[in-house]
């Protein structure tokens, strides 16, 4: 049958991937480079390593995982040599990846794994701190900065929460002076920061032109977009490629192209897809169903706020508003409030506001159904994933549901998940093409 | 029209010939490892009893964990709407249909068409499958049709608080060596399962009449033991474990233009 709508492969697809690519391998060579290794969670404040120098080059974890896991074979190697030291096989998955990359010191983009110069992380979820105070064991007692954001969800952030937090960053600063034995740059900082904004912002952008039927962008080909800014948001490479993605995404919506030519069912998942089976959404597909998104697709970094009209848009960066960024302290303080508005942030207090979040997506972008993962290997994502469902089938929305793990892929059957989407399908009246 | 659905499940293979709504024939065969040749023999038994030939049927749709086994199947139906659609038809006033077959549980919340509004399946765990109470009888050393009845003479409840079958086999040895008497042990087993589905079909809303149909229906002392943790009736349609075999029958009839 021939498609509803006209396709087309994103002009802007190699770069991404090259963006990727190079990110690790500068990690990796880094030292030749005189450079600075340091390694944290995806959600670091990324921008303030970025005063100490240009050559400064950020490893994060999540990512690295989620890569290590579509590498179904060495993944497997790294799971069971973290089970082989004695770690717990139902903890995060990704930081099990991670562990293991260590313990057999092999990097998943080729040779020896490469050893940090300092941990810079933060905690939010049940796993971060923990993670990086390990692997700063692991790699031989390597300095470690965790800073606490767990101050409550954004409605409840007061000036005493903006403070605990900018003080911690003020205090990492000079940590990290000390353990490089570097000068400080608050200009290179102030860049950082604002760049931060702008790619966050730009991505909300991006996901919100999916709003449009047929849905320029599927979400199996958005986890290659998104995650740019989860390796570093705070970088003008990622700045400069989110706004040439805006602007071939709208183009996109104008002349009508779709992610899936035969667009008739629409769905968004949540969290973390299992990495190494990503082709299940290839197989939606065969429905006419496309995957427009997620709330982890939209809002693990992407920041957002409610427009005028009352819908979710991206969020005005302080640029914008005219706020003025000119010192060292101002430039946290903004990051920080920045990043507490951070969508997937909120549900760590309250399942409700996820509820509340994935609802208005539902409704706005137009679905017909939800795909939840019950995803094992990422407690912090799947905390009230339960009630998520009840109050989206409470809102009229199918849910289908099923279990598995992000970066696991021990703890995922695919054939099941097959036959449950056909399931899902059925009740939705959808029929598989030929 | 003449019409059949085949069941390919993980146990047994089911055949329901159906002729303009109406069961003419059924048949099933154990699945051993000649899938292909207990699929074709089940097929060719069904046959023979509603004297009929292959060729005389107008459409053919396979459902089952096996469906895709079925090199002669015009389409496929899946297992949650075959269950739910058989059902339906055969108890109308079923709106919940928990459908336990050997290798799965599944509870299903449809309309008065049978068409499935929502559904939950067991995950990868026999517990609250036919595979379990196999593994009991076994571990009780009695023969499979045996721990049914034998469950209904139970008087006592026996918490049993394994949810895994290879630990609650352990429980049962465990009972055994206290020489608690086989008939509690069996209840045990019969109730931890029930409130094993209960809890999964609980993720739906369970909306009267509930219906219970795959082979685990014909076993007396599950059947007790859910109506009792549920607390409601629960109905169960003649031979239950061809329910989804005719569902199957019945989106074949409706596929090749003969309604439902």
């Amino acid at each position: 049958m021939a498609d509803k709508y006209p396709t087309e492969r994103l002009k802007t697809w190699n770069d991404a991937k090259d963006i990727r690519l190079n990110y690790y391998k500068d990690f990796a060579e880094a030292r030749e480079k005189g450079g600075i290794r340091w390694a944290g969670g995806a959600w670091a404040f990324d921008a303030v390593p970025a005063g100490l120098g240009d050559d400064v080059y950020p490893l994060t974890g999540e990512p690295y995982g989620a890569s290590t896991a579509f590498n179904r074979e060495f993944s497997d190697d790294c799971l069971e040599a973290t089970e082989k030291y004695g770690f717990a096989r139902d903890l995060c998955s990704y930081m099990r990846n991670y562990w293991g990359s260590i313990l057999l010191n092999k990097y998943t983009f080729g040779g020896e794994f490469p050893k940090s110069d300092f941990l810079w992380t933060d905690h939010i979820c049940c796993s971060h701190a923990k993670w990086y105070q390990v692997a700063a064991e692991l790699e031989g007692g390597i300095p470690y900065y965790c800073v606490d954001v767990a101050v409550g969800p954004d409605e409840e952030v007061d000036e005493n929460r903006i403070e605990y937090i900018v003080g911690q960053l003020h205090d990492g600063i000079e940590w990290m002076e000390e353990i490089t034995g570097r000068t400080y740059d608050d200009n290179r900082l102030i860049e950082a920061v604002k760049n931060e904004f702008r790619s966050t912002s730009t991505w909300a952008e991006i996901c919100a032109l999916n709003k449009a039927i047929p849905a320029p962008l599927d979400e199996k080909s958005m986890y290659s977009l998104y995650v740019l800014g989860t390796l570093m948001k705070h970088s003008k490479k990622v700045v400069d490629f989110y706004e040439e993605l805006r602007d071939e995404v709208k183009d996109r919506v104008e002349r009508g192209i779709a992610a899936v030519g035969n667009e008739k069912c629409r769905v968004m998942t949540d969290t973390q897809p299992p990495w190494a089976f990503l082709r299940v959404f290839r197989y939606l597909e065969k429905y006419g169903c496309v995957s427009i998104g997620s709330l982890y697709t939209f809002g693990l970094i992407g920041l957002w706020e409610v427009k005028e009209d009352g819908t979710w848009g991206p969020k005005t960066t302080p640029m914008e508003k005219g706020v003025s960024i000119t010192s060292r302290d101002e430039a946290l303080r903004e990051l920080v409030k920045w990043n507490l508005d951070k969508p997937e942030w909120q549900h760590f207090y309250s399942p409700k506001y996820k509820s509340d979040m994935m609802i208005r997506i539902a409704r706005e972008w137009k679905l017909d159904g939800v795909l939840l993962h019950y995803n094992r290997g990422c407690e912090g994502l799947s905390l009230g994933i339960a009630e998520n469902r009840l109050a989206l089938q409470e809102a009229g929305y199918p849910v289908m549901i099923f279990e598995g793990n992000m970066g696991d892929e021990r703890e995922f059957d695919e054939a099941r998940t097959v036959a449950r989407i056909d399931a899902f399908m059925e009740s939705l009246d959808m029929t598989k093409e030929a | 029209m003449k019409v059949a659905g085949i069941d390919v499940g993980a146990k047994f293979v089911k055949v329901v010939i159906v002729d303009d709504g109406n069961l003419v024939s059924r048949s099933s065969r154990l699945m051993g490892f000649e899938q292909k040749e207990s699929i074709e023999e089940a097929f060719k038994e069904a046959l023979e009893k509603a004297g009929l030939k292959k060729e005389d049927l107008t459409h053919t749709t396979a459902t089952g964990s096996g469906k895709t086994e079925v090199p002669f199947a015009d389409d496929e139906f899946t297992e949650v709407s075959a269950a739910a659609k058989g059902a339906v038809n055969l108890i109308p006033s079923a709106r919940t249909v928990i459908d336990v077959g050997a290798e799965e549980g599944r509870a299903m919340h449809t309309n008065a068409k049978g068409k499935v509004l929502d559904f939950v399946i067991n995950e990868r765990c026999a517990a609250g499958a036919g595979s379990f109470t196999e593994a009991m009888a076994r571990a009780l050393e009695i023969p499979l049709e045996e721990i049914g009845p034998l469950s209904l003479k139970s008087k006592k409840s026996i918490p049993m608080n394994a949810q895994c079958v290879v630990f609650a086999e352990s429980e049962v040895v465990t009972l055994v060596h206290q020489k608690t008497p086989k008939e509690d042990i069996a209840r045990a087993i019969h109730d931890a399962m029930a409130s094993r589905i209960i809890s999964m079909a609980r993720r739906l809303s369970i909306e009267e009449d509930v219906a219970l149909v795959g082979g685990l229906a014909n076993n007396v002392g599950f059947v007790e033991s859910l109506r009792r943790e549920l607390n409601m009736d629960v109905k169960i349609p003649e031979e239950p474990e061809y329910v989804p075999a005719y569902g199957a029958a019945l989106a074949a009839a409706s596929r090749a233009g003969g309604g439902s």
